[in-house]
């Protein structure tokens, strides 16, 4: 095996050093009553050539082997990958590093993630970010935690019912056990979450409001924080499309105490829904709350700039009983990714991608009001909308997917029972003008 | 010998924003084919502060950092705890087919049939290796499956009608392992291990009982020993009506040797960027899936990967299920490298990998036992923990030995970890060292401690070698400076 270095020799050296006969002697500590019975079961080892061969077959049975047309995001999203992002980030000593618990030797990593925070504060119009989560569903459960946590008489969280239903559902999986209530806030006539049934509320530590939300409708963010500060809870904006911050005002500016969301979009493939990019972002005040890493700059003892891991205090491995959060991870390299894909697009690439966004979906919604579906909302969004399917759609869609490789929206009845024939579509920079004239044209004839 | 360490040519490099220039931008923008479509001004805001790059200064950026970086791919980095074996390259080629890359997670079933078989037979691989009926793939890090198994431990406890409150939490088990408890709302009650380092019946017996949810077991332990009375440990805990965790963290020592499943393990956690090489990334993503015996299939985050006829499918109809823990699968890309790595090793190979990796770590205890202080002087496993107490008398400290270990050319090992030991050197070499690259190490570690004893103040101010030399991490902490 090409992976496994040792001539029979070395071994044969080495076990006289152990003083074992042969290797299976070096596990005599086991009980034999302990040890398997039976060899592994598995499959014969492959070549190259032939791990090759069934890997593309696999890949094959999957219809995104061949190029298609993404008119769907529901928190994974089809952006263009720019050729450095990918050929920078298999750089080995990115890739095959460990955490940089070793500053002096890691100081690529750790220059890029302070680099990724940095631009992620930007991004996002807040003080401070952490070096990054599992993904956005997972960074929003853990803001619901800080809020829950932080606060010392409310134990409910107030949870739009247009957050991503995953990212509820992680939510509720994550505060199970811990006694927490979480109250979910109705969706209002204009696909927005009903700021009047929030003020209606009581005993709440915070408040989750996605922007765009799961139906694409871009919310009042300020009135939410208006209402928090009334209700002296805390603020959390959440979102799965990043690049929506490079339109819109920032959650930020709305006075955010919290944000999570995914980064998926910041260079990242689909990828099946992951890995992502967990984004989790805060006030200065929040920094001691935040559960994850943080990268921070100093100096080192001839007083060069250089960078280490830093408030390591917050977490488990140093006060394992009383660490609130098990985090000891972050995705790194999805970290560094985004960091590369912001650096390359910069303040007037950004700006640029999330406008054609914005305009290829004004011109597929368009284009799909006109070939006789409805329009349900009037309320303004960024690259994803709803509208409601002209009968027999359901057959169409998967009609286009066969013959066209062209993805359709994604059915909403699933996700909210009273959404039959809803659908909520997206148009990214990638999907041409051509590709949305054929889908009206199909969906006419 | 001559150690691989050395001084080269590397570059220095500003923060990203000093080198931005107004105007500048690093991507190709696609011309638009659309008309414009502009939004309301009260909902758009200035464009975000973002450096302005060309494309080459972006290259020249994160290459220059890249070489800032120590790797596998570059030498040595026997982290305890942590396995850092070689990433085969062929990995990253299979994830990157574009079938899986460019597959959207909503395109259906009936669309994704590879991306479903290759989760079910992962699954059933993983299964196999662990001696367990049922894997699920989702979590997305060994800590994230921690928590996983808890909550179905948990849940598993609600159902039978009676919550418990604590947890048995062993001196040798992972760091995580009482943080990931105290999510469930269970209170960790310490086990202190036995003399050979190893949990004694006894201990654990006297702390079971009807109010304890369970323990959680890191087999091999933190010190690198198989704990020898797994079994009898199991049958305790069961006895009381409580589970047994297992953190599968340290399976990569003996694969084709046991089956945690056959023990008495009811939920055991993997790291597929462990023992099954797919990189670490500076941190992340990982992968931690979670294997549990039949009575805890019900209580499997959903959605599950569902095979009839051939066809594969996801199901949510799960009623007893504790829900979701990542928004789609789990970390896909990194199930892809772990599955052609399985494949390519197939049965034979994996054994072979523990038990070289067993050897390697036996081989370096060996050597080194009369250098530097073993507090438990027997067989390990695929890691071995020494201390500072034989350099303590010329004021040496493990982190001194660490520090100046990078000037040789290696990656410290995980320092002050073990806590049950007292300032732990712990070494976990892996399979994929050589005889060769490992004699070198033996080398530099004796010859680190001939340098405490003949120049001591030479190890406190390492390394030398590095772009720079040890940081200021009181200041980074007390006044943190997180953004540029």
């Amino acid at each position: 095996m090409r992976y496994l270095p040792h001539t029979r020799q070395d071994i044969d050296q080495m076990l006289a050093v152990t003083g074992h006969a042969d290797l299976n002697q070096l596990f005599e500590t086991i009980p034999d009553s302990a040890k398997t019975k039976t060899e592994l079961n598995l499959p014969d080892a492959l070549s190259e050539w032939d791990l090759n061969a069934q890997m593309e077959e696999l890949a094959s049975q999957n219809t995104a082997c061949r190029s298609y047309t993404c008119l769907m995001g529901a928190g994974s999203y089809d952006h263009h990958i720019p050729a450095i992002v990918p050929y920078l980030i298999s750089r080995s000593e990115f890739m095959t590093a460990y955490t940089p618990y070793q500053p002096e030797v890691s100081q690529g990593t750790l220059q890029g993630i302070y680099e990724f925070q940095t631009m992620i504060t930007a991004l996002l119009g807040m003080d401070i970010a952490t070096a990054s989560h599992y993904d956005g569903g997972t960074a929003l459960a853990e803001c619901a935690l800080i809020a829950l946590r932080k606060s010392k008489k409310a134990n409910k969280i107030a949870v739009s019912s247009l957050i991503h239903p995953a990212h509820r559902h992680i939510m509720k999986t994550y505060l199970g056990p811990s006694g927490y209530e979480i109250v979910e806030i109705p969706a209002d006539k204009n696909g927005l979450t009903d700021v009047a049934a929030f003020k209606a509320m009581d005993g709440i530590a915070g408040v989750a409001v996605q922007s765009p939300n799961f139906l694409g409708n871009i919310e009042d963010l300020g009135s939410f924080r208006a209402c928090a500060d009334e209700k002296n809870c805390l603020f959390i904006s959440s979102f799965t499309e990043a690049l929506a911050h490079g339109l819109l005002k920032s959650p930020g500016y709305f006075g955010a105490d919290l944000v999570a969301g995914e980064g998926q979009s910041l260079g990242m493939s689909k990828s099946f829904g992951g890995p992502g990019l967990g984004l989790l972002a805060g006030t200065r005040k929040m920094m001691r709350n935040l559960p994850g890493r943080f990268v921070g700059k100093t100096m080192d003892s001839k007083g060069r700039r250089g960078y280490v891991l830093t408030l390591a205090t917050r977490e488990q491995h140093i006060r394992r009983e009383k660490a609130s959060s098990n985090i000891c991870s972050n995705n790194g390299l999805n970290a560094m990714t985004a960091a590369v894909y912001m650096a390359a697009a910069g303040k007037n690439g950004i700006r640029e991608i999330a406008r054609l966004n914005h305009d290829k979906a004004v011109y597929l919604k368009n284009m799909l009001v006109g070939a006789g579906f409805e329009s349900v909302y009037n309320s303004a969004f960024f690259n994803e909308f709803v509208v409601k399917a002209p009968a027999g759609f359901a057959d169409k869609r998967r009609e286009l997917a066969e013959k066209h490789n062209l993805f359709a929206g994604v059915p909403l009845e699933s996700y909210y029972p009273d959404m039959a024939d809803h659908y909520l579509f997206c148009a990214t920079e990638t999907v041409s003008r051509q590709a949305m004239d054929l889908l009206a044209k199909e969906v006419q004839s | 010998m001559t150690q691989p360490g050395t001084t080269g040519l590397i570059f220095n490099e500003p923060e990203l924003w000093d080198k931005s220039r107004e105007g500048r931008c690093g991507i190709s923008i696609p011309r638009s084919d659309v008309p414009r479509a502009d939004l309301d001004p009260a909902l758009t805001g200035d464009a975000p502060e973002l450096p302005q790059l060309s494309e080459l200064d972006v290259v020249r950026h994160f290459v220059r950092l890249s070489q800032w970086n120590f790797s596998i791919d570059s030498g040595m980095y026997p982290l305890g705890s942590c396995t850092m074996k070689y990433n085969p390259k062929t990995n990253e080629v299979q994830a990157a087919r574009k079938g899986f890359a460019a597959a959207h997670p909503l395109a259906g079933d009936e669309f994704s049939q590879g991306a479903l078989k290759l989760m079910y037979e992962l699954e059933q691989l993983l299964g196999e290796i662990t001696g367990f009926p049922a894997v699920t793939l989702q979590p997305a890090a060994g800590a994230h499956g921690e928590f996983t198994g808890m909550l179905m431990i948990h849940a598993w406890h609600a159902k039978q009608g009676k919550q418990r409150s604590k947890i048995l939490v062993p001196d040798t088990a992972h760091g995580t392992n009482p943080a990931s408890a105290s999510l469930c709302g269970y209170k960790s009650v310490n086990i202190k291990s036995g003399p050979k380092g190893i949990l004694e019946p006894a201990t654990v017996a006297e702390a079971m009982d009807e109010d304890t949810a369970g323990i959680m077991i890191t087999n091999p332990n933190t010190l690198g020993l198989f704990e020898d009375n797994i079994k009898e440990v199991c049958d305790i805990v069961h006895a009381k009506g409580g589970l047994v965790y297992g953190d599968g963290a340290n399976m990569n020592a003996v694969m084709g040797i046991i089956k945690p499943g056959e023990l008495g393990i009811d939920v055991l956690h993997l790291n597929l960027h462990k023992t099954f090489s797919t990189p670490h990334g500076g941190g992340g993503p990982g992968s931690g899936p979670v294997a549990v015996v039949k009575d805890l299939i019900p209580f499997l985050p959903v959605p599950r990967v569902q095979k009839e006829n051939d066809t594969y499918s996801f199901i949510t109809n799960c009623p007893d299920s504790i829900g979701r823990m990542h928004t789609f699968y789990g970390h896909f890309g990194v199930m892809v490298k772990a599955f052609a790595y399985i494949l390519s090793m197939g049965g034979d190979g994996l054994k072979r990998a523990s038990q070289l990796a067993v050897l390697n770590a036996n081989y370096i205890k060996e050597s080194l036992k009369t250098t530097l202080d073993l507090p438990y002087d027997r067989p390990c496993m695929h890691e071995c923990v020494f201390t500072d107490k034989g350099v303590q008398e010329y004021h040496i400290s493990t982190m001194d030995m660490a520090k100046r270990l990078l000037d040789y050319g290696f990656h410290p090992p995980t320092v002050y970890f073990p806590l049950v030991v007292n300032a732990a050197f712990m070494v976990e070499p892996t399979e994929t060292e050589s005889k060769d690259d490992i004699d070198q190490f033996i080398e530099a570690v004796k010859a680190i401690v001939k340098e405490a004893a003949s120049d001591p103040d030479k190890l406190k101010s390492a390394p030398y070698l590095p772009k720079v030399t040890r940081l200021d991490e009181v200041t980074a902490a007390r006044k943190p400076c997180l953004k540029g």
